[in-house]
């Protein structure tokens, strides 16, 4: 079987060890059936099994391996390994303080997405069967729902970098519109409320690095949009 | 004080659309000022003068700059928000830019209204 080698640099830190933060440079052999940077860096972590990184699903649908790659946040079981320019430069997701190496703390991300409410509020009482949406209805929430809550979006925007802790931040956002275009939910205007803050929704300037980085191609500098757009028609 | 983060001021939307809308004031002044320029017979001092001391195009002018302090006070307390965290020291500044930014519009006033 064909083998090559890789070069990376990986950021490392561990706190109960490290003074400080310090970028390593490890190689390694691949064979043609690692594919993609994940592949690879189970294989880093046979070999240095003090290196943490976070995974799970390896299929980019439990969002847990998101760290940023040659300077862009991403999914490292997504990215093919022969998209990367060498040496591949490994460092957690910028923004969000470090547990150890590839690991941040992700309180201050799911803080915000508690914030926004992420479900249905409905004080109807329940019909006998489900609560029914046209196919229009349920065409609105394509491109919303799928958000698989990564974090590679809203640490990879300004914004929340300056104000993690005041800006909801591009995937809060994107997930507040999700339940504010849903015909399920009752309590509209008091989401709308909660966002009509100069920080919560409009420290957005539309930098879209947040749309550049998604690893499900969403877009929540649109859905941000729409939640102006719906602002504005209750305001005038 | 207790330590808690406080967020909800509701002027969020109102200056963003503010900010949109002085924009869109700005760049048809722009418009209407090229073209007025471009018709101007000749480019002399007097031809400048007789421009802007027009009273509609100091009506304009005046609202271009209104339009100008207003997205520019939106826009300077952006920064102060995302780069200043001391409270006292953005409220200064929040005051100081309101301060300079009312005071050029008197004197925009002052400095139209004599030609």
């Amino acid at each position: 079987m064909a083998t090559r080698t890789l070069n990376f640099k990986i950021y490392r830190y561990d706190p109960d060890k490290d003074a400080s933060p310090y970028m390593q440079d490890i190689s390694i052999e691949i064979d043609s059936t690692d594919r993609k940077l994940l592949d690879v860096l189970v294989k880093l972590k046979a070999k240095d099994d003090s290196l943490a990184f976070r995974r799970s699903c390896r299929e980019g649908v439990c969002g847990s391996d998101a760290m940023n790659i040659n300077g862009k946040n991403g999914l490292a079981c997504l990215t093919e390994i022969d998209s990367l320019a060498q040496p591949i430069v490994l460092r957690p997701l910028p923004g969000l303080p470090v547990i150890r190496d590839l690991i941040v703390d992700m309180t201050q991300f799911f803080k915000q997405y508690h914030s926004i409410k992420p479900y249905v509020v409905n004080n109807s009482p329940a019909p006998e069967k489900e609560r029914l949406q046209t196919p229009e209805e349920r065409e609105e929430l394509n491109g919303l729902y799928e958000c698989i809550l990564c974090a590679c979006c809203s640490t990879s925007c300004p914004s929340f970098w300056w104000n993690p802790d005041k800006f909801v931040g591009p995937a809060g956002l994107l997930a507040a519109y999700r339940f504010i275009a849903d015909t399920r939910d009752e309590v509209t205007n008091e989401r709308l409320d909660n966002l009509e803050d100069p920080y919560r929704l409009f420290r957005c300037h539309t930098i879209m690095n947040c749309v550049d980085v998604c690893p499900k191609h969403l877009n929540p500098t649109k859905a941000i949009g729409k939640i102006k757009e719906l602002m504005l028609s209750r305001a005038v | 004080m207790v330590k808690r983060l406080v967020v909800g001021a509701h002027y969020g939307f109102r200056d963003w659309l503010a900010q949109r809308v002085t924009a869109t004031v700005m760049a048809l002044y722009t418009v209407y000022l090229l073209v007025r320029v471009a018709l101007m017979p000749t480019h002399d001092n007097a031809a400048w003068h007789t421009l802007m001391a027009g009273g509609f195009t100091k009506f304009l002018t005046f609202l271009f700059a209104l339009s100008l302090f207003y997205h520019a006070w939106v826009g300077v307390r952006d920064i102060w928000m995302d780069y200043v965290k001391p409270l006292g020291l953005r409220l200064a500044l929040h005051v100081l830019t309101l301060l300079a930014l009312i005071g050029y519009s008197g004197w925009m006033a002052q400095i139209l209204w004599r030609l």
